[in-house]
């Protein structure tokens, strides 16, 4: 069969959209990183609802579970990087106003991330 | 307008029927559920920065945090959050096993969706009912 594919683009693999499967598969690698963080999140949520300050920064000041929660948040921020990437390429039509809410979105969770990372390693460092 | 030719043919076109006209089916409500419950997480990030920021603020930052939390709309919001992270887990769930090709049966996908449309409200009631009773805090 004839192709207008140059042997190079064959072999990348990574088809009209020069991602190839790399969106679905990166999403799915999140969320399997999720399940685990996500009830040790819960576990954690309902732990220390009802207690002091104190108490949450002696926790989260924890080695494992300042890495856990980092984990957890860049995770998190990751999958749903990705998530909204999807939703605002099915419902936004217009080329400008799409480029204007993928960057919106993308800068946002890089403050969001940022300013979590941020906040978790003053706490350890307190 | 009767004189427009072209009317009668425009308004007899088949139409495919849209999501407007649907019934939905449960398989159709989770999967747009999914979709919001994703969306509703993501705005729920810039609460657990703020959260912690409030946190490592010392006990000012935990008040001021508190005095937002703690009210009505504070409480319905994080339930809110609450579910819908229980929601997004547990479809997530299923969608990791229809990667894998299972789940696909159609009497099994309604009562799938079924059951974690109630696995969902369950355990977020659990989890704030725990909270409210004051089964919480074991981290004390």
């Amino acid at each position: 069969m004839s192709t207008a594919q140059t042997p190079l683009h064959k072999v990348q693999g990574l088809g009209a959209a020069h991602s190839g499967t790399g969106h679905f598969w990166h999403e799915r690698v999140t969320a399997v990183a999720l399940i685990p963080l996500s009830l040790w999140f819960l576990y954690v949520m309902l732990g220390l609802s009802g207690t002091s300050e104190v108490t949450a920064l002696q926790f989260l000041a924890h080695p494992w579970n300042a890495i856990l929660m980092g984990a957890f948040v860049g995770f998190s921020l990751w999958h749903a990087y990705l998530g909204l990437r999807v939703v605002i390429d099915d419902y936004v039509h217009t080329a400008g106003m799409k480029i204007f809410l993928m960057l919106v979105t993308r800068f946002s969770i890089i403050a969001v991330g940022a300013i979590s990372i941020f906040a978790i390693v003053r706490i350890a460092a307190l | 307008m009767a004189d427009n030719p072209q009317r009668s043919a425009a308004t007899t076109r088949p139409l495919s029927p849209h999501l407007t006209i649907y019934r939905w089916p449960v398989t159709m409500m989770t999967s747009i559920t999914h979709r919001a419950t994703g969306v509703g997480l993501s705005l729920g990030a810039i609460v657990l920065a703020w959260w912690l920021i409030a946190i490592s603020n010392g006990p000012e930052g935990w008040q001021d945090f508190h005095a937002i939390s703690d009210t009505p709309i504070g409480a319905l919001v994080l339930l809110g959050l609450t579910w819908s992270l229980v929601y997004h887990f547990l479809n997530g769930i299923r969608h990791l096993a229809w990667d894998l090709g299972y789940g696909f049966e159609k009497k099994v996908a309604e009562r799938n969706s079924v059951i974690i449309f109630a696995l969902s409200v369950i355990g977020a009631v659990v989890i704030f009912g725990a909270s409210w009773t004051g089964h919480g805090g074991y981290l004390r």
